[in-house]
């Protein structure tokens, strides 16, 4: 914990575009992106996910990681023949990898979802939307957290 | 050169030593003014709220009434002052039928002769007019009750009266906020008057004006009091933490709430 | 009692796509999260949201831990006939809440 504020201290609270060289034990951090994979293949059950349509709005430097809003859009007609059947958020550090997930269909007349996400730490946010033609589109935002300046609990 | 001069003197009636003597006393008088301003007063025109310091995202959850995180509090707050309570059966309601518009803008106040902030204020009704149970500090219901007061302040200026029951209080707050301490030996006014703007460890540093009590804090998921953050700020310079209800922290609130008089009432605002 | 708020119009014209807000009152402990002796407190979230329009399901989501505290949902639905708006929460230990909203589709 000490190192890591340090670290934020060191590189000023500026936004590096997901560039930050991870503060997280390499060990936890390829276990969480292990996990990261493993979601979004059973979101995909092996398909491809091919970036674009999906439009996912998060602050790039976030005031807290407890309470980021967000909201994710794609470009679709939702007709009973071409709509978006399920948007998924997922991030790339936390300790696992669903936000949310949402069901649409035709009713829902746009396809757009707004909420309030936790996110651990700096890295990415990846949105990802099942059409009903059984494509997956998503989008990929990196995200700078910082910490709060000082705890509130003091040393046990 | 001796004659030039004093025909110079003669033409225009100039005296170098008034002139001198004038210098000295602006000079003094800057610096006295300086001195003055420096014990934690922030021109009027240059204070500016936390809300300024926050990112675009978290300033529309504090302006979203509608489904802002501060909500339930609110809410609560509301069921709490109809609520009746104690042997009378009295609500809130039943006395202060026509609300509270401008009461959180003027608290901590002095009422015969002790200092109370709003929470404490609360207290004191319920306790000696309800003849109910005092709410525990940062407890839900006494966060909610001081919310939904501040909530009717909302927009309004800050106006701490400073009159000769508050004065001794008010030096007092002024002194803890100039007063280094802590293992990190740090003042108040080091950050909050000398370095604001600037960053902590990721974190703007604000001018620590109390604008928006109880806040719903981002960091703690939930709402809390001024006390609350105070103690907070202290446990991060590694100072000692004085208890709920002390007076160094009703007295630092006082300080603080004077300092910030003039700027707009936000309750319940949203900080991270 | 569980607290839920739920903004949406009271009126819409046939067709039109609405939005809907939704909040509910919870705390949505991690389970990731530990005491200062460092015992796990366990996980108490909200698992999943849904609403029906006249009891057609039209929106359904589900959490997981890493939605905020309190959590927000907005979603659009299209005002398709006059009726009632159903929205259901449940989650871990139990947790269960609902709210309705009218809504007349001229």
């Amino acid at each position: 914990m000490t190192s890591r504020r340090r670290f934020l201290g060191l590189i000023g609270g500026a936004f590096a575009a997901g560039e930050v060289a991870a503060q997280l034990d390499p060990n936890i951090q390829a276990l969480r992106a292990a996990a990261l994979e493993a979601a979004v293949r059973k979101i995909t059950g092996g398909k491809p996910v091919r970036p674009g349509k999906v439009k996912l709005q998060v602050p790039p430097l976030v005031d807290n990681g407890n309470t980021v809003p967000l909201s994710v859009s794609v470009d679709s007609p939702m007709t009973s023949a071409d709509h978006v059947k399920a948007i998924h958020v997922l991030t790339e550090k936390n300790p696992q990898p669903y936000v949310v997930s949402a069901f649409l269909g035709p009713r829902s007349g746009r396809a757009s979802i707004a909420t309030r996400a936790r996110i651990a730490d700096t890295g990415k946010v990846i949105a990802i939307a099942q059409l009903s033609d059984g494509s997956f589109w998503s989008d990929t935002v990196s995200v700078v957290v910082t910490l709060s300046a000082c705890l509130e609990d003091g040393l046990i | 050169m001796e004659r030039r001069q004093r025909v110079r003197r003669d033409a225009i009636g100039f005296h170098h030593g008034r002139l001198r003597l004038f210098a000295l006393s602006i000079a003094v008088l800057v610096c006295l003014f300086s001195t003055w301003l420096a014990a934690g007063e922030i021109p009027l025109a240059e204070r500016r709220s936390g809300y300024e310091f926050m990112s675009r995202e978290t300033r529309a959850m504090q302006d979203d009434e509608a489904t802002g995180p501060a909500l339930f509090s609110l809410l609560d707050g509301e069921a709490l002052w109809n609520r009746k309570e104690g042997p009378a059966g009295a609500s809130c309601a039943s006395c202060h039928g026509g609300g509270m518009k401008g009461v959180a803008a003027r608290y901590p106040k002095v009422k015969s002769g002790r200092l109370l902030n709003l929470e404490q204020q609360i207290n004191v009704c319920r306790t000696e007019r309800q003849m109910a149970a005092p709410w525990a500090y940062e407890s839900r219901e006494l966060l909610a009750l001081a919310a939904f007061v501040g909530r009717q302040s909302r927009g309004m200026p800050i106006d701490i009266q400073s009159d000769a029951a508050t004065a001794p209080f008010l030096a007092a707050g002024r002194a803890s906020f100039n007063r280094r301490q802590g293992q990190l030996n740090l003042s108040c006014a080091q950050c909050h008057d000398d370095n604001w703007g600037k960053r902590l460890a990721g974190s703007v540093i604000p001018q620590a004006h109390p604008t928006g009590y109880p806040i719903y804090r981002l960091e703690w998921e939930g709402a809390g009091s001024l006390s609350r953050r105070l103690r907070n700020c202290l446990t991060g310079i590694r100072a000692e933490s004085p208890a709920y209800g002390a007076p160094e922290l009703v007295e630092l609130e006082l300080f603080l709430m004077w300092r910030a008089n003039g700027m707009r009432l936000e309750t319940p605002a949203v900080r991270p | 009692m569980a607290r839920v708020v739920v903004n949406a119009p009271a009126r819409a014209k046939r067709g039109e796509v609405i939005e809907i807000r939704t909040l509910a009152g919870h705390a949505m402990e991690t389970g990731f999260r530990r005491t200062q002796t460092g015992e796990l407190i366990p996980r108490d979230i909200i698992t999943q949201l849904v609403c029906t329009y006249n009891g057609v399901e039209v929106f359904r989501a589900e959490l997981h831990p890493a939605m905020a505290a309190n959590p927000l949902l907005s979603f659009t639905t299209v005002a398709t006939e006059s009726g009632t708006l159903e929205f259901k929460w449940s989650g871990d230990n139990g947790y269960a809440a609902t709210q309705s909203a009218s809504i007349t589709v001229v």
